[in-house]
């Protein structure tokens, strides 16, 4: 098909549609990346009603909480099991790759749409039905799974331990089904990322969020098939009978940790890349620079990728692995902090001697920037493992994966969803409100999790319901801490509804956006807000990378990628 | 429904967008056996008197399906060659042929199996029957899966449409070949 007969077709596209096409039936990957948006968003609230509710029961131990009542022991791990797993699995991918991915790839890189809608269309159906089986697990009787987000075994394998035999199952196939989403959706990224880009588009002329996402989907291919190897061991092994992770009868429990741990840490790396994308965009943009060396921080991604394969068995040091291993593991654990330290002083040049504005998705670029480098350096302690024995499976590693994981799934979506929701529905939003928000949501996350670094090193373990139990934990300091933490997430989730008045009401009362409020230079910019139908009525062309701030010889400080010479 | 994006037609990379993703899918789907099988060498290595359950395996059955498979694979060649040709008639022929492979597997699958599971071999005997019955019955599926999508593909084909399926339909053939290439020697050689 030729460039040329791009409006003969679109005008056969305008025709009338259904509620039902327009919204649920969708191939368009802008509606395709708000059914995700939305229903990651949905996810997220109740992600943090359980998040409140365990966190009200260790802080008050037996209270009855408003809006959920008495949590009781199995509830407990339930809810800790669920809302680990529909975070990250049903809030992080969803919405920094899905959402943000199906957005942004096509009308970043110049074309109209994902190589393939249907199949697009297709992925977001089954995570949507993955979406209500996670959901309805919880409501089976015995209640939603309770082994943990890493769903060891025995716990995970045996119903007599885990007391879930409905839940566990359903567990399992909520993810797996995931998985298949978003394996359909990966592939399309990467084809569409590969082959469908704007004419004159070369490799390093594709924005830094765009690479970042389709690095982050080669990974998560590449390392979730071991894991669905292991899913349908372990869902044979709880439904069937066999005995896969059973040593009793040949089994090994830790092929399930190897299994497990060889995708979960690609995982972060696959989470953290969009998060990390994103927040190169919109500094870029707010720091009115051209991104500090785009070719090492891409070489940088790539090599983190493949890093990220060599250091699963860090979480793995007090499972009766080889202490030679251990030794191996620590030094490729050290070694990938390196790459992720030389992107963040990427980050910091950017910023040094631009003209800095902060407004909110700057803030909440700069913000993921620091609270990141926290959850950076604390990981250094975890990954070294004569430090680890002490601080494994207590709550100093909750603060650390949750400084790793709230930077990149609040604050980096944050970031994305304040900068391009000019783009998603033409209209801006309030920056007073905006600036409240992000204040009380950064304070009170640091005032959550600060407290649990040094509960943590006091020896609180996790998974623990009740700490009155344990005479050396239940002592007022370290219960004042916890009461502190869970103050703090009350406020913060609190705020939220804050982002919640925000989001709404600029979406229909803010004000226009118009075709590019940033002055940004990527291609997203140089169509209407929202882009119609196919993008724009005749496809870009691109002459030039995609951070050209500050040029001397010319008028404007931007120079927009697919504007000729 | 909204016709074809640009998008699809487009081919920076130079390889057309059929392909590319057909081999995306293939390297997906070899990390999802090469997961299974790893965590079976390993386990394999570590027990050595499995060789004992493995001692019951047919050999002999699982080389005629090998010979079956191979074969299957050389009509998918020809019937790509077909395609390329623009001969649609006769690359939906050699594709007919192909299912007609897979299904000829399938039953000597499902003949043996009924053989073993009646001798006392089931999923749960031993762990290594467990791996037997799933690493065997995961390709099963994809031999099931690949010969009905070749099915639909021929059907287009038959009336010259989406020849360039052809080839991607023989693509992701040969890849559940060469799992099996490892399955064999792996399930019933190493005894």
């Amino acid at each position: 098909m030729t460039e040329a007969a791009v409006p003969a077709l679109h005008d056969e596209q305008h025709h009338e549609q259904s509620f039902g096409q327009k919204y649920l039936w969708s191939t368009d990957h802008k509606m395709i990346a708000m059914q995700y948006l939305f229903t990651g968003m949905l996810m997220a609230l109740v992600g943090g009603f359980m998040a409140y509710a365990f966190r009200m029961q260790l802080a008050f131990p037996g209270m009855d909480v408003p809006f959920y009542g008495i949590v009781s022991a199995s509830e407990y791990n339930a809810l800790v099991t669920n809302h680990g797993t529909i975070m990250i699995f049903w809030v992080a991918m969803p919405v920094l790759l899905a959402a943000f991915g199906n957005f942004l790839i096509p009308l970043m890189i110049g074309c109209d749409d994902m190589v393939f809608p249907k199949v697009n269309r297709l992925s977001y159906q089954i995570f949507l039905l993955s979406a209500v089986v996670i959901l309805g697990s919880l409501f089976v009787e015995g209640g939603g799974f309770a082994g943990a987000w890493t769903a060891y075994p025995p716990l995970s394998a045996k119903a007599e331990y885990s007391q879930t035999p409905l839940g566990s199952s359903l567990w399992l196939v909520a993810v797996a089904l995931e998985f298949v989403a978003f394996l359909l959706g990966g592939i399309n990224f990467i084809t569409t990322t590969m082959n469908s880009r704007a004419p004159g588009m070369k490799f390093y002329d594709i924005p830094m969020v765009v690479w970042m996402i389709v690095i982050a989907s080669v990974l998560f291919l590449v390392s979730v098939g071991p894991l669905i190897a292991g899913a349908m061991m372990l869902f044979m092994d709880q439904n069937v009978g066999t005995a896969f992770y059973d040593p009793d009868r040949g089994g090994d429990p830790i092929l399930w940790q190897h299994l497990f741990w060889f995708f979960g840490h690609p995982e972060v790396y696959v989470v953290m890349l969009p998060a990390v994308g994103i927040t190169a965009d919109v500094i870029c943009v707010f720091a009115r620079k051209k991104l500090f060396a785009y070719k090492t921080v891409l070489y940088t991604a790539f090599g983190t990728g493949v890093l990220s394969f060599t250091v699963w068995a860090h979480h793995q040091f007090i499972a009766g692995i080889d202490p030679r291993m251990a030794h191996i593991f620590t030094v490729t654990t050290l070694l990938i902090s390196i790459p992720i330290a030389e992107m963040i002083f990427v980050y910091i040049a950017t910023l040094y001697g631009g003209s800095i504005r902060l407004t909110t998705p700057m803030l909440w670029a700069l913000a993921f920037i620091a609270e990141f480098l926290i959850g950076g350096v604390t990981g250094i302690f975890l990954g070294a493992s004569g430090a680890d024995i002490y601080l494994h499976d207590t709550y100093f590693v909750l603060a650390h994966f949750h400084y790793m994981f709230y930077p990149i799934a609040i604050i980096g979506t944050f970031a994305g969803i304040a900068h391009w929701f000019p783009k998603m529905f033409g209209r801006m939003m309030n920056e007073t409100l905006g600036k409240i928000h992000f204040w009380l949501t950064v304070i009170p996350f640091n005032v959550i999790f600060i407290p649990l670094f040094i509960l943590g090193l006091a020896g609180q373990h996790r998974r623990i319901y009740d700490y009155t139990n344990f005479p050396e934990l239940a002592i007022q300091p370290l219960q004042d801490l916890r009461v502190l933490a869970t103050v703090a997430l009350l406020v913060m989730l609190g705020a939220q509804l804050i982002f919640l008045y925000n989001f709404f009401s600029s979406m229909f009362k803010g004000k226009k956006a118009g075709k590019n409020p940033w002055n940004a230079t990527t291609l997203e910019w140089t169509t209407e807000s929202p882009p119609p139908h196919g993008n724009w009525a005749e496809l870009p062309t691109v002459y030039r990378g995609p951070y050209e701030y500050g040029n001397p010889d010319r008028e404007d400080d931007y120079w927009p990628q697919n504007e000729p010479v | 429904m909204s016709a074809t994006p640009i998008a699809t037609g487009r081919s920076t990379s130079g390889i057309p967008t059929g392909r590319l993703a057909v081999w995306w899918v293939i390297a997906s789907e070899i990390v999802i056996f090469g997961g299974l099988l790893i965590s079976y060498i390993m386990h394999r290595l570590a027990h050595g008197n499995w060789a004992e359950q493995a001692a019951h395996t047919s050999t002999w059955v699982g080389a005629f399906n090998t010979l079956v498979l191979l074969s299957s694979s050389l009509s998918a060649v020809l019937g790509h060659k077909a395609a390329d040709a623009g001969d649609g008639k006769k690359a939906a022929k050699m594709l007919y042929i192909t299912a007609f492979g897979a299904l000829t597997f399938v039953c000597v699958k499902a003949a043996e199996w009924t053989f073993e599971i009646s001798h006392g071999y089931t999923i749960t005997s031993s762990t290594f029957w467990s791996f037997y019955y799933t690493a065997a019955g995961l390709h099963a599926l994809h031999v099931i899966a690949g010969a009905i999508i070749m099915l639909i593909v021929a059907q287009a084909a038959k009336r010259n449409q989406h020849l360039n399926r052809v080839e991607l339909i023989g693509l992701y053939w040969h890849f559940v070949d060469l799992v099996w290439i490892f399955l064999f020697p792996l399930l019933y050689i190493a005894k």
